[in-house]
């Protein structure tokens, strides 16, 4: 009994992190069917922003609080241009955007080689966040709870900036019909843009808890991104209740496999999971209906 | 019932007359394709560039059919690393039970050190069978795409899904083989292969032997895909890319059309995988994950994806600027393999094809009258 | 060869409790030119959509005695009954001649399918005619003005030799003088074959309906011909009586997809 619980929490955990990664594509995804490769990238540019800040303010607990909303702006500011440059010019041929955002996604990790060298580094996670409670039996690793909060937390912000705000209206809107809300007078490129920095903004705080979690290194957005864009079309395009289940679904699925099998098989095995999922609902979890051909 | 703007007007209209270059340009350019690669690039190369042309020319298989799934039927397929893969573990499986039957072995090296038995995998023993492991580097990665392929289209899971669906494949495959070190050789793959269907690889001349079945592999691959996209089929994948549901109201089902454009593609992958491993003596889950399968991508997408000679063009040029200038300078073709993206994909989605297309009809249009109109895909050849 | 008929009964679609159409009778008989008229959101495409297979529906819809109800959308296809669409869809980067012959070949072998197109089919050439493009057939799709697109598409249906053609809005946007000739082109094709046309045009309508079935929430609202269904107080009670939100007669509504 403690076995399974312990592999739920890790889990969960594993799915917490991967909902952070996804929150942030669901949004871009869903408003623009922009697949956006780089996005792993702005993960890393969220961990680095911790690493730097490490250097300055050497209390970590107060460098990692700093780190959050920092790496949000950082990582945001990068998605904002990212879509200035790039991806608005992109919008009607989405699987190019795909393959010009990877060519992106190169080029940044290059850099980061260039500026902070191949190897990885690593981040003091703060005394706070080291060790484990036990709760009837089960352990919890402070890191990984804390990372559980903060996606949550970012779960909770982003629905409240959805329902409440103009601009979350907005952005229902344009997800929900681009057409209609631009002949209503929203200004769509605007929307978008927003939605950008949102979303790629996310992917810093991302890497902010990663970092609490794995080293840091130029390629470690890759190890992720793939599995959160499935987290994504599992889920259905720009639903958050569709990406909040399925990655907490996929990651207990895969650390009970992982239990179980191997790591390697489980993988596969998820993989499978996930095709015959979509056999089923091919449009992921939650669907918007639409009348549209496509 | 007369009428004004009547839809009914007929006139016979004149075949335009096809000139005589026109009418022999294609097997003119095959033809000199064959002279290039089968005549003059082993004359003048040498053992050790030849060698890797061959390697590049398996990168240009893979580029035929990606231009066949992508280019023709809007099938992003992020994944051909895996059949790639299946291909070439395949022919490396045999390769290796061969090597060791040499030497009086009954298990390849890498077994002998990290494996965890005397005896080998029961799906390792039919590899022992050539016949069997030539028909499973072309039929197993066919068989994969087809099921995958099945289930994907039949529910019509399309573009970014289809795309990530079949790169997570590419990542699974090789997170597999690493973990299976045993029986895989893990990260290291299949390595020091020694003979080829009882040829020395070390000799030269058997290796010289390797590039002329390569070059005429690609040589006869790149012939079926030109029919192909000639034909009717051909025509209709188009259709099918641009608007797969009014094909639907026509009576055709969609999934079917693009089920053979992928299983097409990945039969080529496998055997590019398979004749990879006599050229460069190894195959490794490094040649077959997310980042190799986007590379196979690259090619065709520089060279243009519509266009089968710009694909294969594409292929060829990028893995020799690859292997050219990622030795001196690693950083430097980082950027630019993803600036190569960016500009090609983003800006000339032709690839450099649509700018020899767009030369040429600059060209006819001077030449003949104003109004003729010009296909604009870029289709050359 | 004479088209077959259309028998619907008791039709049913239901968008997350929205009744788009709520048991709608029909009969279409063979070689009939019918006109499907009503108000924005009365059920007129979605009806159309449900007979194609493209929406799921209750009830029961028979062509030629064989349920279509629950066939996938291109065995629906290739009983014989095409559509169009609200915006004209064609392979824009294919040729006229291209597009009418993969209309003309759903039936082909593979063997066929892999050799090059050799010369014009019968039927393609016929088509090609009928609705004057033949000077265009090699014109890629995507350059043709939109009335002639719309044509194409007619075409298209005429090649896959199709026994029910059902037409969404095919003179939006068109000239006055393109109307005409695509009335004049439906007339010619029904007898032949029995045409179904959803239309906001009026005066279109009145030109060239053989009958009429108005729908009004998803329900039909009156039938007959165009004489007795503009007699019909209810019909102009829905067009007439609620004045200050006519039916946009003779605006294309352009783009609603």
């Amino acid at each position: 009994m403690t076995v399974i619980l312990n592999q739920s929490f890790t889990g969960i955990s594993i799915g917490a992190v991967l909902l952070l990664i996804a929150l942030g594509l669901t949004l871009t995804f869903g408003q623009m069917g922009v697949i956006n490769m780089a996005h792993g990238e702005f993960i890393m540019a969220g961990a680095y922003t911790t690493y730097v800040l490490q250097k300055s303010i050497s209390s970590a607990g107060l460098s990692l609080l700093v780190a959050l909303p920092l790496a949000f702006l950082v990582a945001g500011a990068m998605g904002a241009l990212l879509e200035w440059l790039l991806i608005r010019r992109l919008y009607t041929r989405p699987l190019d955007t795909l393959l010009v955002t990877w060519g992106v996604s190169l080029m940044l990790q290059q850099l980061a080689r260039d500026i902070f060298g191949a190897p990885n580094v690593q981040t003091h996670a703060p005394d706070l966040l080291i060790g484990n409670v036990s709760v009837a039996g089960v352990t919890l690793a402070n890191n990984r709870l804390f990372i559980l909060g903060l996606a949550l937390l970012c779960v909770l912000g982003l629905t409240l900036i959805l329902r409440l705000t103009s601009l979350g209206r907005r952005i229902r809107a344009v997800v929900q019909n681009r057409d209609l809300a631009e002949v209503s007078g929203i200004a769509t490129e605007r929307v978008d843009r927003t939605t950008f920095f949102i979303g790629s903004g996310l992917a810093g705080v991302a890497g902010v808890a990663l970092t609490l979690v794995g080293p840091i290194g130029p390629t470690m957005g890759t190890n992720y991104i793939v599995d959160a864009f499935l987290v994504v079309v599992v889920g259905g395009i720009g639903q958050l209740k569709g990406s909040v289940i399925t990655a907490f679904g996929l990651g207990v699925l895969q650390s009970v496999l992982e239990y179980s099998t191997t790591v390697s098989v489980a993988k596969v095995v998820v993989l499978v999971a996930i095709v015959a999922f979509l056999q089923w609902r091919p449009q992921g979890l939650y669907t918007l209906r639409t009348r549209s051909l496509a | 019932m007369t009428t004004t703007t009547s839809p009914t007007k007929t006139t016979s209209v004149a075949q335009p007359s096809v000139s005589l270059l026109e009418r022999f340009r294609v097997p003119g350019a095959f033809l000199l394709g064959a002279v290039l690669l089968l005549g003059i690039a082993p004359l003048v190369l040498s053992d050790f560039r030849l060698n890797l042309l061959a390697k590049y020319l398996c990168y240009a298989i893979v580029a035929v059919g990606v231009s066949l799934a992508w280019g023709r039927g809007g099938l992003l397929v992020l994944g051909q690393g895996v059949f790639f893969g299946l291909g070439g573990y395949a022919m490396a499986m045999h390769l290796k039970l061969a090597d060791a039957a040499d030497t009086g072995q009954t298990l390849p090296d890498f077994m002998q050190l990290y494996g965890t038995s005397d005896a080998l995998p029961w799906w390792w023993k039919p590899f022992a069978n050539p016949a069997f492991a030539l028909a499973v580097t072309v039929l197993l990665p066919m068989a994969v795409a087809a099921l995958l392929g099945f289930l994907v289209f039949r529910r019509r899971v399309k573009g970014a899904y289809f795309a990530i669906l079949s790169q997570a494949l590419a990542a699974a495959l090789s997170i597999w083989l690493i973990g299976q070190q045993a029986t895989t050789g893990g990260t290291n793959g299949l390595t020091d292969i020694q003979g080829f269907f009882g040829y020395s690889l070390n000799d030269p001349v058997n290796q010289r032997m390797v590039y002329f079945i390569i070059a005429a592999v690609l040589l006869l691959l790149m012939a079926a895909a030109r029919q192909l996209f000639v034909s009717r089929y051909g025509e209709l994948l188009i259709a099918v890319r641009d608007s797969e549901e009014r094909v639907r109201f026509l009576g055709y089902n969609p999934a079917n059309v693009k089920l053979v454009a992928y299983v097409v593609a990945a039969g080529m992958a496998g055997l590019a995988g398979a004749l990879f491993v006599p050229a460069v003596g190894i195959i490794s889950p490094a040649l077959i994950g997310i980042v190799p399968s986007i590379g196979f991508v690259v090619g065709a997408a520089v060279g243009g994806r519509a266009s089968l000679v710009g694909a294969v063009l594409g292929a060829i040029a990028v893995a020799w600027a690859q292997s050219t200038l990622s030795d001196a300078f690693p950083a430097a073709w980082t950027y630019l393999q993803g600036l190569l993206l960016v500009l090609a994909v983003g800006f000339l989605p032709g690839g450099l094809a649509s700018l020899v297309t767009l030369l040429r009809n600059r060209r006819t249009q001077t030449r003949t009258t104003p109004t003729a109109s010009t296909a604009p895909t870029g289709e050359t050849a | 060869m004479s088209g077959l008929g259309l028998i619907v009964r008791d039709l049913r679609v239901t968008f997350d409790g929205f009744k788009a159409v709520d048991g709608v009778d029909l009969d279409i008989r063979p070689g009939d030119l019918r006109f499907l008229i009503g108000p924005n959101g009365a059920g007129k495409t979605t009806l159309v959509d449900a007979v194609t297979g493209l929406v799921k529906a209750t009830g029961s819809v028979r062509f030629g005695g064989e349920e279509l109800l629950g066939k996938p959308v291109h065995r629906i296809a290739r009983m014989g009954i095409g559509r169009t669409f609200q915006t004209a869809t064609v392979f824009e980067e294919l040729t006229v001649l291209q597009n009418l012959d993969i209309a003309a070949g759903a039936k082909r072998g593979p063997l066929t399918m892999l050799r090059r197109r050799k010369g014009t089919p019968e039927p393609v050439t016929k088509a090609l005619e009928t609705t004057g493009l033949t000077d265009l057939r090699d014109r890629p799709a995507g350059v043709l003005a939109h009335g002639q697109k719309q044509w194409l598409e007619i075409g298209m249906l005429l090649v896959q030799d199709v026994k029910l053609l059902l037409l969404d809005e095919p003179v939006a946007g068109m000239s006055h003088d393109e109307r005409e000739a695509t009335g004049e082109l439906l007339q010619r094709v029904s007898g032949d074959h029995t045409v179904v046309v959803i239309e906001h045009d009026m005066d279109f309508m009145r030109s060239f309906a053989r009958s009429v079935t108005v729908l009004h929430a998803g329900k039909i609202l009156s039938e007959g011909t165009v004489t007795e269904v503009q007699a019909d107080a209810k019909v102009q009670e829905v067009y007439l009586g609620r004045a200050s939100e006519p039916e946009p007669a003779a605006i294309p509504v352009a783009e609603e997809a």
